[in-house]
Parts: structure tokens; C-alpha cells; sequence
């Protein structure tokens, strides 16, 4: 096995503990740790791929940004440790089976579909410039760049109107 | 040279994993924070799309989901605040009314 | 032996580099501690140590002994996982992010592996430094948490609010150095200043002053320095985030910040200064020999501080120090190939340590600022200003280009 092999092999473990840890876990607070590792082995998989500049704001943004969201917004609202109903007990151990034929349908509708199976076994070794994707980002996609600094704002105005106290 | 399909099946797990925590879980942040691994992991697909088919297209597309992800984060959180201080609790379960 | 080494060189050269950085890196830290302490001390009219061996140079190694003996608390009804994590993750932020910065413009070949003086050549450095910025939000905001305190809660939210809202501006003071070097890898960016070896005046500070100027406010308030350290001053809300850490986490508190003023340093000096570009012209052949022109006089007045010293330890240790010093500047001066591998490193370092040394006397010169204050400097000044270097930059670079 090529050390590529691997080393996917390794980042993929952590992103699926990261997740099944942020399922079991019963403090927000350890799902929104266990929500970074996931999202920091998946950065160190866009790099695997060659898309650096990718990789670097998935952690800039995602991990250092909207994760400290969610963290700030868990420690201001005090979140506590979740209770145990009859319900979520159910919950939890009837939907195993569901969660397993969830996921397997997603994996054989992905990898069995004709598009998948039309590309190339494995891809070459590229590394993507910045260039090459700002290039891309402000000739092509420059209206939904255009379209997504609106967004931006809109999401500021809403989220300072949200927060105002009540006069 | 990791063939394509492992990583499409790596995206699949994660999004099932992903629709797993949003179903069952009951803390509202801790839902929210299932809608975000479910969109890294199709982040995770489009990525591996793009390096397939060698157009820098699909990681183009990455960057608009990132910052769509972020506003919705901003805008989705604030909601929460403002509904977990009414309600006085964190628990799904306890919004069940139509009207606050 | 030599052909293992040869086959296996790629993961060995690098393990080596990392070794010796790291060792390096803490013994800096150790010591400058000890320098901040003298500096601050001769500012305030008063002598710093120099009890603990001769000058007070033995005080840090005191220091970490006491370190390691205390007694390692964890308060009750603390999360564990987040209490060991925390001081566990801003180490190793601080510490990674020294992987990445070029110390020196020499490439060499070890065992038929091409490397370079530093240890990661990426082609995004510059993104990788303000991703582990970013990430170093989390050990501050976790250890505020973890400590079930509810003034470390609130140091620590307002540290991190602080460093959020300087990371921004930190981020788009830098943009106007990347616009003009065109790349993310810091190698390329110091290579693009070299110029025609005309010296200082083709260093980036000139055409980015204003640049330089938001990057090291938003430095000093990242690494959490006077005259933005009201979270973590010892005078204010009982240490903040810190206040329940002791002994070895405390020290690993620490060992970050120091590390965090280094990296800090060094991306001011490779950014604004030209790395290790000497500030002389090239054709100034005679500025070579600078290094050994400081060290051997610097070696000397050791040795004559040290005969005349009180006890017997000082009057050992100083004089060996002191010839050590003149030994290899003279050293230097004997083997050319020696004084020209030297002269990268050499003014790199002596750019780094100045910029330490401005830390060090804002420290003893500034008041702090208090908490709205320091907001509102962040996002109604900083920020605009950040802003219109971006703006003016970039009218500058398309009218040059017509």
C-alpha cells in the first residue's frame, strides 16, 4: 500500500471517530470538540487531494470561526448535560438498523451511480494553485461571489437585529 | 493515488452519520451541529469530485458552501438564543407549541 | 548504515530539524524570560535577578525546577477532558507554528535529500500561520471553561473575544505585503525584497508602513501582550483564563505565549524587514564581517565582567562563556565559508530579537488597556485602517501597471 493509501486510511478513521463521538457524547461541548477533530482530518484530506488553499479555509473559517460560534453560544447558554427520556432511549437503540440502512443506501447510490463509475480509478497527483482558483473565482463564478458578499451582510444585519434587547 | 471511490464513500458515512445525530439528538445546538458535519461532508465530495475530473471547479464550489454554511451558522445560532431564553431550556422536545 | 540513512532520509532529516528546533526554541524561551525580567527591571531602576548564578543567568532553570516539583491541582467538578486539553492544545498551536517559518535562504543536501533552513516549505505558509491563529482561539476559550470558575469563564471569553476580533485585522494588514509579493510562501515573499541588492531600501516597510503598523498592534493583541493582556493580568480578574492552572500547565501557558511573541517576531521581520536580508548593498563586501566584529568584543568584556565576579560559580562560568563567544567570532573570521553560511541567520535573528526587545520594553512602558477600550481600538480603528491599506495597495499596483 502507497503511504497515500495510509495515511487516508488514518485521517478517515479520526473524521468517523469525530463523528460517532459527537453522536454519543452527552455534553455540547464534547460534540462541538469532537465537530472540530472531524473538521480538521477533513482539511488534512483536502490537502491529500491537493487542494491547499481548500484545506487552509475550511480550518480558517469553519474550525476558527463558526466552531468558535457554536462554542461561545454553548458556554453563554449554559447548555448542561443531556437527559435521559424513555423517548431518547428508544431512540437510540431502535435506530441503529436505521442509521446503518441510511448510510448504506447513500454509499451504493454514490459509488454505484454512473457518474462514479465513469471517472478514472485514481486521480493524478495535482496541487491546485490559487491562482489557478482565483482565477476561476473572479472571471466565472464572479456573480455568485458578488452574490454571496450580500449574503454576508444580510447575515450580519439579521444576526445584530436577533440580538437586540427589547426596548 | 487514493482511487475516487474511497473518498465518496467516506462522504457517505459521514453523511449518514451526520442525518444519525440530526435525528436523534435532542439538544438544539447539538442538531445544528449535525446540519454542519452533513455539509463537510458533501464538502468532501465535491472536493474529490474536482480532483477527479482535474477541474479546480468543485473546490470553487467548496468555498461557496463554506460561506453559505457560515451565515446560516450566524443567522441560526442567533434564532437559538433568542429561542432557548424563552423557553428556558435547550431540549427540542419542549418546543412543541405553534405559537411562543 | 549509510544507505538506510539514505533510503529513510526523507523522515529522518526532518525529525533532526524538528529535534534541534524545538530544542532551541525552548532555551530561547527560558532565557527570555530572564531577559524580560532584566529589562524590565533596569526600566523600573531596580536590578532584575542576580541572585541564582552569576547575573541571575540560572534563574529560569531555577524556575522550571519549581515548575516541575509543585503540586498539580484540578479543581473539583472541572471537565477533565477540557482541563487537560486546553493547555495541551495552545502548546502544540505554538509550537507547530514554527514549522513553517524560513530561518535562512541556504539550500543544502544531507544524505542526498535536498532540504533548507527551516523545516516545511509549503506553497501557503502564510495561510498555515493564520489557520493555527485561528485554532489558538480554542486552548484560551477552553481553559476559561474547564476551570468551573466563574471569573476565569469570563477572562477567558473576553480573551477570546479579544483575539477574534485582532484576527481579523491581523489578517488584512497582511494582505497588502501578499499583493505586492504576488505568493503565500513566506520564502517567496523574503526573496521578493531582495531586489537589486540595494539593501534596506527594497524591504517591504517602506511601501507598506501602514501595513506594518496594524500587523504588529494586532500582534501584540493576539499573543495577548501589554498593552492588551487585561485578560490574563494578574491585577485584574484574579489571572483570568490561567487562574486555576499551576505548575505544569501553567508552564505550558507559558512556554505558548513566549513562542507565540517568537512566531510573532519572526512573520513581522520576514513580512515588513526582509527576513534575512542584510540591510546593507551587496557591494558592501566589508558588512561580512559584522557578526564577528560584534562577537569578539562582546566575548571579551564577558571574560572581564566575569574575573572580577564575587563568588567563585561566576568567576568560572562567565570567563568560559565569554571565550566560547570571541572563539567563534574569530572563528568566523578564519573560515569565509563559515562567516557566509552565518550571514542569513545571523540577520535574521538579530531582527527578531530586536522586535522581542519592543515587546519586552512596551511591557515596562505602557499602561493596559481596559476592555471596551480595547473593542472598540479593534473594530473602529483597526480595522477601517487594515481596510484602506487593502484598498490603497491595490490602487497603487494598477496605476503602476498602466
Amino acid at each position: 500500500m502507497s503511504a497515500q493509501v495510509v495515511i487516508f486510511f488514518v485521517l478517515a478513521l479520526i473524521a468517523v471517530f469525530g463523528a460517532v463521538s459527537l453522536i454519543v457524547q452527552r455534553h455540547p461541548i464534547h460534540s462541538a470538540l469532537s465537530l472540530i477533530l472531524v473538521m480538521v482530518a477533513l482539511a488534512g484530506l483536502y490537502l491529500l487531494m491537493g487542494a491547499e488553499f481548500v484545506a487552509a479555509v475550511q480550518i480558517i473559517v469553519y474550525g476558527g470561526a463558526i466552531m468558535v460560534l457554536f462554542i461561545f453560544v454553548i458556554m453563554l447558554l449554559n447548555a448542561g448535560v443531556e437527559e435521559r427520556t424513555n423517548l431518547s432511549r428508544l431512540a437510540f437503540y431502535a435506530g441503529i438498523p436505521l442509521a446503518v440502512a441510511v448510510t448504506a443506501l447513500i454509499a451504493a447510490a454514490i459509488v454505484g451511480s454512473k457518474a462514479a463509475t465513469a471517472l478514472p480509478a485514481a486521480a493524478p497527483d495535482t496541487l491546485t494553485s490559487t491562482r489557478t482558483l482565483s482565477m476561476l473565482l473572479f472571471t466565472e463564478f464572479v456573480y455568485p461571489f458578488e452574490l454571496t458578499s450580500f449574503l454576508i451582510l444580510v447575515a450580519i444585519l439579521g444576526a445584530i437585529v436577533l440580538a437586540q434587547r427589547e426596548n | 493515488m487514493v482511487p475516487t471511490n474511497y473518498y465518496l464513500l467516506l462522504s457517505a458515512i459521514l453523511f449518514g452519520l451526520g442525518i444519525v445525530a440530526f435525528v436523534f439528538k435532542r439538544n438544539i445546538i447539538t442538531i445544528f451541529m449535525a446540519i454542519e458535519l452533513m455539509l463537510n461532508a458533501v464538502n468532501l465530495a465535491f472536493v474529490a469530485f474536482s480532483q477527479a475530473l482535474g477541474k479546480p471547479d468543485g473546490e470553487v464550489f467548496v468555498l461557496f458552501v463554506i460561506i453559505v454554511a457560515a451565515a446560516e451558522a450566524a443567522v441560526g445560532l442567533g434564532i437559538i438564543i433568542l429561542t432557548a431564553r424563552n423557553r428556558r431550556s435547550l431540549n427540542v422536545e419542549n418546543v412543541n407549541l405553534l405559537k411562543l | 548504515m549509510n544507505e538506510f540513512l539514505t533510503h529513510w532520509a526523507f523522515l529522518i532529516v526532518p525529525i533532526v530539524k524538528i529535534a534541534i528546533l524545538v530544542f532551541i526554541v525552548l532555551t530561547v524561551d527560558a532565557y527570555l524570560t530572564w531577559i524580560e525580567r532584566k529589562v524590565i527591571a533596569h526600566i523600573q531602576a531596580r536590578w532584575g535577578p542576580h541572585r541564582v548564578g552569576p547575573h541571575g543567568l540560572l534563574q529560569p532553570l531555577a524556575d522550571g525546577v519549581k515548575f516541575v516539583f509543585k503540586e498539580d491541582p484540578m479543581p473539583a467538578n472541572a471537565d477533565k477532558v477540557a482541563y487537560f486539553l486546553a493547555p495541551f492544545i495552545t502548546l502544540m498551536l505554538a509550537m507547530t507554528s514554527l514549522a513553517v517559518i524560513p530561518f535562512g535562504p541556504q539550500r543544502f543536501t544531507v544524505f542526498g535529500y535536498e532540504t533548507h533552513v527551516g523545516i516545511a516549505d509549503v506553497n501557503i505558509s502564510l495561510l498555515v500561520l493564520f489557520a493555527i491563529t485561528a485554532l489558538a482561539v480554542y486552548g484560551v476559550a477552553l481553559a476559561g471553561w474547564a476551570s468551573n470558575n466563574k471569573y476565569s469563564l469570563l477572562g477567558g471569553l473576553r480573551s477570546s473575544a479579544q483575539m477574534i476580533s485582532y484576527e481579523l485585522a491581523l489578517t488584512l494588514s497582511v494582505v497588502g505585503v501578499l499583493l505586492i509579493a504576488g505568493d503565500f510562501s513566506l520564502r517567496n515573499i523574503v526573496d521578493q525584497q531582495a531586489g537589486s541588492g540595494k539593501g534596506l531600501w527594497s524591504w517591504n516597510i517602506f511601501p507598506q508602513i501602514i501595513g506594518f503598523v496594524c500587523f504588529f498592534i494586532a500582534a501584540i493583541a493576539e499573543t495577548n501582550r501589554v498593552p492588551f493582556d487585561l485578560p490574563e493580568a494578574e491585577s485584574e480578574l484574579t489571572a483570568g483564563f490561567h487562574t486555576e492552572y499551576a505548575s505544569m500547565k501553567f508552564a505550558m501557558f507559558f512556554i505558548a505565549e513566549y513562542t507565540n511573541m517568537i512566531t510573532a517576531s519572526c512573520l513581522a521581520t520576514i513580512m515588513f524587514f526582509g527576513g534575512w536580508l542584510s540591510p546593507f548593498p551587496d557591494s558592501w563586501t566589508f558588512a561580512h564581517y559584522l557578526p564577528s566584529v560584534l562577537m569578539i568584543p562582546f566575548g571579551l568584556w564577558v571574560i572581564f565582567d566575569g574575573v572580577k565576579y564575587e563568588n567563585l560559580f561566576g568567576r568560572l562560568l562567565l570567563p568560559g562563556v565569554g571565550t566560547v563567544i570571541a572563539a567563534i567570532g574569530a572563528a568566523l573570521i578564519v573560515f569565509p565559508v563559515a562567516n557566509d553560511a552565518i550571514q542569513g541567520i545571523f540577520w535574521f535573528l538579530a531582527k527578531v530579537f530586536t522586535f522581542l526587545f519592543v515587546y519586552i520594553w512596551m511591557r515596562g512602558t505602557l499602561p493596559r488597556f481596559r476592555y471596551d477600550q480595547l473593542m472598540s481600538f479593534g473594530w473602529k480603528f483597526l480595522l477601517p485602517v487594515s481596510i484602506a491599506n487593502v484598498v490603497l495597495t491595490s490602487a497603487v499596483i494598477l496605476w503602476r501597471m498602466h
